[in-house]
């Protein structure tokens, strides 16, 4: 058989193609958006950053699905992936860009969370408050960060490593460590959406919360880094490495996570419904009024039966259109997801008798910096892309990888 | 005409996946329909080669996932909402979130099923006996040998045609199987 990696494209990404402009193009207008946004932030910080909350956590979850996305990879010791996993590779080391983006929600977050004030009488809170107390919080937030930049790094880091060629040994070390890392990367992720999503809401609590936000995350690491392979084939890159049956299995994958993250959805939902108990089903009711349960029921549409019929045959998958359209729709109705979590929260917390919290609606200002922050992540991304080598090279892999076939 | 009733096919013999590979694309170019091909371990790609069709397996495994939801959630309203209607908690008893772990494991029940026993089916099976079994050389295609077996059903075959097309695909020996 084949001796040899026989890779006829590129591996760079060659000095005339439109992603050498994207960074630059992507920074500006991240840059600008979060500009604009500032400026809504003057008129009102407290919604505001409501708002940042929800786009830095719709973009950190595309970068924490692309961490699991390698882990796995490397966990299961998987051939058919090594061609699509620099990509995923690239969104996870933009780990240093959400500690940035992170700071600000440090600053404001007695402003956020609402445990940060208890009322006097409030004995839930005050039982809870030996966790959910403003110098735990920020330790807890620094250890997450540190495990994201450590497997970050050090994944990615090996990974380029081996593009020097003679450096193959490094598999099974990355083999090795993908073990702990997973662990270390389940319960990181755990807690920080107890700390950061549903802490928002602090009388409620979910054991399987942190399941609910792994399964979107990985559906929407999934979907950008198809959607960024797509984009280097629509400029001609990588066209003759990435085949229809790496699209495939991209697509199986996808399309599992959106079964998967119904059923984690539904398995929240009707426990609560069925135990009918006031202090669990909170959660529920505030998301089924004030305009809040045509997002709730239209969800179960946008988020699940549309997706799993779309992707259902698999010529959909093998057809770069309808897998680009899946991909997008995925993204959109992930950020719906979170937005859905994250703003019936606002003003909820702290009413008093009788008063009902804010009614559903979207803020101009909210999408904005959604797309401000999305740039930037996507500057950072494909700065990666236009200076390194886009396919892992060196990995011993490659071979079965550029021979994948379906069967 | 005697000689094709008493005649179930042509089996030739190959000793390599390559040499049954270009055998195969020869025979589905010669326009036969009625024809297999029979490897020790599956051969990537032969599908392609032979010219075989999607599988119909899909679209059956779809037509009973449906029927399986729709008889789940049809069976559970009749029982819970007009044949003997409890008081659940209070709750409705068109009460749909009850029903959708029943729904859902009766779809993947169905499905799965379906999936088995079309697979089954579809390969023709339970049979207690095959032509092909007369062969003694046949008893390899469990070791090291490939074999491709063409139907005198299939209304191109003639024998010594048939018989030539074989040779010329490289096989290293062919053999008449009786009905």
């Amino acid at each position: 058989m084949q001796t040899a990696a026989k890779i006829t494209d590129d591996m760079k990404v060659p000095s005339k193609s439109f992603w050498h402009k994207m960074p630059i193009i992507a920074f500006m207008l991240g840059i600008m958006c979060i500009l604009y946004w500032v400026t809504g932030f003057k008129a009102d910080p407290h919604r505001a950053m409501y708002g940042y909350l929800f786009a830095f956590i719709c973009v950190l979850s595309i970068a924490l699905g692309a961490m699991f996305f390698v882990i796995i990879q490397h966990l299961s010791r998987a051939g058919w992936s090594v061609v699509v996993r620099r990509i995923a590779e690239f969104a996870m080391w933009t780990m240093p860009l959400f500690v940035v983006l992170f700071l600000p929600i440090a600053f404001w977050a007695p402003d956020i969370f609402p445990w940060s004030h208890i009322e006097t009488g409030d004995v839930i809170l005050e039982n809870k408050a030996s966790y959910l107390n403003m110098n735990f919080f920020m330790v807890r937030s620094a250890i997450y960060f540190a495990i994201w930049l450590l497997i970050g790094w050090w994944f990615y880091k090996t990974s380029v490593g081996q593009d020097q060629g003679n450096r193959q040994e490094d598999t099974r070390k990355l083999w090795t460590l993908s073990a702990p890392a997973v662990i270390l990367f389940a319960l990181s992720l755990t807690f920080a959406s107890f700390d950061w999503l549903m802490s928002l809401q602090p009388h409620w609590f979910s054991t399987i919360f942190g399941v609910y936000f792994f399964a979107g995350c990985f559906l929407a690491g999934m979907a950008f880094i198809t959607l960024m392979l797509l984009g280097l084939q629509a400029a001609g890159i990588l066209t003759k490495t990435v085949t229809f049956e790496h699209y495939q299995d991209l697509g199986k994958l996808m399309f599992g996570f959106t079964v998967f993250w119904a059923y984690i959805a539904f398995s929240q939902f009707m426990l609560y419904w069925y135990a009918n108990i006031p202090e669990e089903t909170e959660f529920y009711m505030h998301r089924l009024q004030h305009g809040w349960e045509y997002v709730s029921y239209a969800m179960i549409f946008t988020n699940f039966f549309i997706p799993f019929f779309f992707l259902l045959s698999r010529h959909v998958k093998r057809n770069k259109l309808g897998l680009a359209l899946f991909c997008c729709w995925t993204l959109l109705v992930h950020f719906l997801d979170l937005y859905w979590i994250i703003m019936p929260n606002y003003g909820a917390h702290g009413l008093a008798e009788g008063a009902h919290p804010p009614h559903a609606s979207i803020h101009g200002n909210d999408l904005i910096l959604l797309a401000g922050m999305l740039s930037l992540f996507i500057a950072y991304v494909s700065y990666f892309v236009a200076r390194k080598n886009i396919v892992p090279i060196g990995d011993p892999k490659l071979i079965e990888s550029l021979h994948f076939e379906n069967a | 005409m005697n000689q094709t009733s008493t005649t179930y096919g042509l089996l030739a013999e190959y000793d390599s996946t390559h040499g049954i590979f270009e055998a195969c694309q020869k025979v589905r170019d010669a326009g036969y329909k009625k024809w297999d091909a029979c490897t020790p371990f599956p051969v990537h790609g032969l599908e392609k080669a032979m010219g075989l069709p999607a599988s119909k397996l899909p679209w059956m495994v779809l037509g009973a996932a449906i029927t399986g939801a729709s008889l789940a959630i049809i069976f559970m309203v009749w029982v819970s909402a007009f044949d003997y209607p409890l008081n659940i908690g209070g709750k409705p008893t068109w009460s749909i979130p009850a029903f959708i772990p029943v729904m859902f494991e009766i779809t993947i029940l169905f499905s799965a099923l379906t999936t088995v026993f079309g697979m089954i089916w579809l390969n023709r099976l339970p049979a207690w006996h095959h032509p092909l079994f007369q062969s003694i050389r046949f008893e390899r295609v469990t070791d090291d040998k490939f074999f491709i077996v063409i139907e005198s059903s299939d209304p191109l075959f003639d024998q010594k045609r048939t018989q030539k097309l074989l040779e010329d695909t490289g096989a290293i020996k062919t053999e008449v199987l009786e009905a």
